[in-house]
């Protein structure tokens, strides 16, 4: 199980609601794709309400992170290999 | 992993952000009925919420296991563990997260326990299958516990 505080994050969006984070990332990024509860993202299992969209801009993930007392966080870091793991995963969707 | 593999049933408590005062005496007071029920409870929150508790239970006369919330999804979602039922706190958009994900990674028996100032609202969001209980309480447990006796869960 990995911790959040372990990657060079950036916060796009704080104290949202999953479909807020969700509507986000349709609306900004071009390439998404979308994943059930529990799938890991950097080793963190995702929380929120099926299908929660992650989305992608260049080596960027962008991903929804949720805490009990601050609701959800949407993430963006930067890491080629994970980006590259996830982009597969759309062609499977598809 | 099948939920029922033991004969010792258990029941998982997902706690949410404490900041709504019922949520630790709620929490108690359903842990004692489903022990006396002879059902297990185990108790998954962040650490203030875990730490509300401990701190009103400091012999553990109610509080069995207890573990962090993260560690418990994992848990699940790597199919190392399962519980018989799970009860989900909502108060909040989180709340509404961590039922839905449990009703996705468990084959538990999902309740969603949902109250405070905004328990309409939330009860309306809720899209996944589970048992609701919902009253609007956040100082005093008393509507909730009523909404919790109705359905009698530690007997279903």
């Amino acid at each position: 199980m990995g911790c959040v505080e372990e990657l060079n994050y950036e916060i796009l969006m704080r104290d949202a609601s999953f479909k807020e984070c969700r509507e986000y990332i349709k609306s900004h990024f071009s390439e998404s794709i979308d994943v059930e509860p529990g799938f890991k993202i950097f080793d963190i299992h995702t929380i929120g309400v099926p299908p929660i969209a992650v989305g992608f801009d260049g080596d960027y993930v962008i991903f929804p992170y949720t805490k009990p007392c601050h609701g959800t966080f949407l993430l963006r870091v930067q890491d080629a290999v994970e980006a590259a793991r996830l982009r597969a995963l759309k062609k499977v969707q598809k | 992993m099948d939920p029922d593999t033991s004969p010792q049933k258990t029941v998982l408590f997902v706690l949410g952000c404490p900041q709504v005062p019922v949520q630790t005496s709620i929490a108690l007071y359903l842990i004692s009925r489903f022990k006396a029920a002879g059902i297990t409870p185990i108790i998954a929150g962040n650490k203030a919420a875990n730490t509300l508790l401990l701190v009103a239970d400091p012999d553990r006369h109610y509080i069995g296991e207890i573990m962090d919330l993260d560690r418990a999804v994992a848990q699940i979602t790597e199919k190392k563990r399962d519980f018989d039922r799970c009860f989900v706190f909502i108060h909040n958009d989180a709340g509404i997260s961590y039922a839905a994900t449990m009703a996705v990674i468990s084959k538990a028996r999902l309740y969603a326990l949902v109250y405070g100032e905004h328990q309409e609202d939330l009860v309306g969001q809720i899209t996944f299958p589970c048992t609701t209980i919902a009253a609007k309480a956040v100082h005093n447990p008393l509507p909730l516990k009523k909404a919790i006796d109705v359905v009698a869960p530690w007997a279903a």
